[in-house]
């Protein structure tokens, strides 16, 4: 029996104040992570940390601000509000949260002491957690087009940049590590984009013609893809060791080849190892997308006089394009992660960082490699989910 | 002028068109018809190569289609097929521009040339030309795949069942479009089917086509008046033979003086329907218009003799 039933009166009732199911679990998961530690302050960058509340973290006033945000989120997430309200309201409460646990950081280090750092707690990590995934499910519901997606991801990222720009964030022990190793920082970008983008650009320079041959050579498409299935397989560690010795052989018996930067370790054989897993994707998309082009089309394009090239650049290659772009994706997203391994081999990249902080149990160094590597890879799945849509014109969706 | 001379496809062991000789004169419509199966669809991508035959030559006005490459040929042969085949990912007037562009026609005659076609075929070009395929309905697909295939201005036109997919409405007038087109352009059209009725309405001269055999190629008439074989009566069917002769006439080619009462019929209405009228009045004659004037009277015994097997 609905309450509608039973008491007539509550008909007038604003259609936002209902429970929403998602909402529930928003806010269930924000209750636990303002319960938790906001902060996390120790006396070296080291030792173990002393948890700080989130009554102790700020000051009495900007606590006020805070909970009173927080509340806010909580009822956004709880209630029915629409999708907009949401999106607007976990904007904010992010924005609140992010800019906070800079000036607690500030607040809780004591003035002059180089030594202390401060840390986002677990009650930060949770409460950003779930007020993403409020903004995330309001996302979904607005069903915004992709070159909507993209400016929001854009705005995300320069609110990003301009809080880092502020200095807010600089009592953050994160950004100590940072501040210590700037040009190592940026050095190691470098060097990770050009191992992510770079193996797959080559892959898609192979792939994408080695799938066109799969497609139209039946005889080799087994061999082919039966081969890359295998390297597939081949768990990542191993593959970079197994690479070295190969190319230690190569460097010191090809005339030149060292000279062009091939060695047993370093960045070659980390590149190299990231193509090999790009390849089996894209190769294999290609053919996937090829072969759902509607028979139908091609058989027109043959009909109507189209010579061999004309149908592939004009009809096929068209046509498989989404699902090929499906397959950058996935491999794209694959080596900005896999690419932190590379550091495994001395290959740099922000793995360096993830594995020096490892060796050193220092969480915050760890966190300087590992929080721009998601970053990375989570940007680079939005800009080619939407161009994947894009590109999906008159229904020819992978 | 399409020639087929002995030509065989064999794929494996099996022949499925087995020596096939039959000639298209210009300016008519040689409608293919046969079960599924049969082999019409092979013996129509012969003509413009998409199928290479095993043995036997097709010549094209005088000339072995071998002697020219196959893309050059097909260029210049229309073709249409079942479920039209447009090009997904490119808009109305680029699917009709294809053959002009690939035989590097400039760009304001390829302009004129799609509005012109989209023209013919009731699309307005204002309205439709940027629309993508998945955009029009069904019909409209198809008028499209038609009047891409009629691009180039070919003299020659293939089409494989190009109504399958349509409503029977829907279906009747493409087939009057179809029929006005050609009697506009004089295009040779070789057109494929599995029904008999579409045969009868569109052919010059029909095809019937049986486990790849040629069993009978004639003109309407004859093949509904003397089936050369058991399986082409079956494929008219037998209780269908009279009516299907009367669909072949005109009431404008038998009005016989006198005046009838009841609603007049058009003069250019088939005697098929005029017999059902007839019928269905309850009357033996009925008045017939041409222009809105009453010119005549179309009588019950007249189209009962016409359907009556030819002697
Ligand atoms: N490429 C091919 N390879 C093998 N058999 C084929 C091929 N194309 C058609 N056939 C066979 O030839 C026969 C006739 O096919 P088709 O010409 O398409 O008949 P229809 O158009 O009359 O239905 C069918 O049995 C079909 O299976
Ligand atoms: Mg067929």
């Amino acid at each position: 029996m609905s309450i509608a039933e039973t008491a007539p009166t509550t008909t007038t009732r604003p259609a936002w104040l209902a429970l929403d199911k998602i909402g529930v679990l928003i806010a269930l998961v924000s209750a636990a992570g303002a319960a938790l530690p906001f902060a996390l302050f120790r006396a070296n960058r080291i030792v173990l940390g002393e948890p700080k509340s989130l009554l102790a973290a700020l000051p009495a006033p900007e606590t006020t601000i805070l909970v009173a945000v927080l509340l806010l989120g909580f009822a956004a997430a709880l209630l029915r509000f629409s999708a907009r309200i949401k999106l607007t309201i976990g904007f904010l409460v992010l924005a609140v949260l992010f800019i906070f646990m800079g000036w607690s950081a500030s607040y809780l280090t004591p003035d002059g002491d180089t030594f202390a750092r401060v840390s986002p707690g677990a009650g930060f990590w949770i409460l950003a957690f779930a007020f993403a995934l409020l903004v995330a499910d309001a996302l979904t519901r607005l069903k915004f087009g992709p070159w909507q997606r993209i400016a929001i991801l854009f705005a995300v990222a320069a609110a990003l940049a301009l809080l880092l720009w502020s200095g807010s964030w600089n009592d953050l022990s994160i950004l100590k590590e940072y501040s210590t190793r700037a040009a190592a920082f940026w050095n190691e970008a470098r060097t990770h984009l050009a191992l992510a983008f770079g193996s797959v650009a080559i892959a898609i320079v192979v792939g994408v013609p080695l799938g066109i041959l799969c497609y139209r050579v039946k005889a080799v498409r087994a061999v082919v893809l039966n081969t890359l299935n295998i390297v597939q397989t081949i768990p990542s560690i191993a593959l970079f060791g197994l690479l070295i010795a190969p190319l230690a052989w190569i460097a010191a018996n090809v005339a030149g080849a060292s000279a062009i930067g091939i060695s047993g370790i370093g960045t070659a054989p980390a590149l190299v190892a990231l193509f090999a897993y790009s390849l089996l994707p894209v190769v294999s998309n290609t053919v996937v997308g090829l072969q759902s082009v509607s028979p139908a089309a091609i058989d027109a394009a043959k009909g109507m006089g189209m010579t061999g090239r004309q149908r592939l650049f004009g009809v096929e290659l068209p046509l498989a394009f989404p699902v090929i772009l499906t397959g950058i994706r996935i491999v794209l997203v694959q080596n900005i992660g896999l690419a932190t391994i590379a550091a495994l081999i001395g290959g740099g990249g922000f793995g360096v960082f993830v594995f020096q902080g490892i060796g050193q149990t220092a969480m915050d160094l760890v966190l300087l490699g590992a929080v721009p590597t998601v970053a990375l890879a989570f940007a680079a799945a939005v800009v080619l989910d939407a161009l994947v849509e894009m590109t999906s014109r008159g229904g020819n969706a992978p | 002028m399409i020639e087929i001379d002995g030509i065989t496809k064999i794929y494996g062991e099996t022949p499925v068109v087995d020596n096939v000789t039959l000639t298209v004169d210009p300016g008519t419509i040689c409608v293919v018809v046969g079960t599924s199966g049969s082999g019409k669809t092979t013996l129509m991508r012969m003509i413009n190569r998409l199928v290479e035959p095993t043995s036997g030559t097709i010549r094209i006005d005088g000339e072995d289609t071998r002697n020219v490459p196959a893309y050059e040929l097909r260029r210049r042969i229309g073709y249409a097929i079942q479920g039209h085949g447009l090009f997904p990912h490119r808009s109305v007037g680029q699917n009709i521009a294809t053959v002009p562009k690939l035989l590097g026609w400039d760009k304001p005659r390829i302009a004129n040339r799609v509005d012109e076609l989209m023209d013919l075929f009731q699309l307005d070009p204002a309205q439709f030309r940027d629309r993508l395929p998945n955009e029009l309905s069904g019909g409209q697909q198809q008028r499209v795949g038609v009047a891409r295939a009629l691009a180039a201005e070919p003299n020659i036109l293939l089409m494989d069942e190009p109504y399958g997919a349509l409503d029977p409405v829907i279906r009747a007038k493409a087939q009057e479009d179809l029929l006005a087109i050609q009697r506009r352009f004089k295009t040779t059209i070789v057109l494929v089917t599995h029904d008999m009725e579409e045969a009868i309405h569109l052919g010059s001269k029909i095809a019937v086509m049986d486990k790849g055999k040629l069993l009978q190629y004639d003109v309407p008439q004859q093949i509904i008046a003397r089936p050369a074989t058991p399986f082409v009566a079956e494929l008219i069917g037998t209780s269908e033979r009279p009516f299907r002769l009367l669909s072949l006439g005109r009431v404008a080619d038998h009005i016989e003086p006198g005046e009838a009462t009841g609603t007049p019929l058009d003069a250019g209405v088939s005697l098929r329907d005029a017999y059902a009228e007839l019928l269905w009045s309850g009357r033996p004659a009925l008045p017939v218009t041409r222009d809105g004037a009453v010119v005549g009277q179309v009588t019950l015994a007249q189209l009962s003799r016409l359907a009556a097997r030819p002697q």
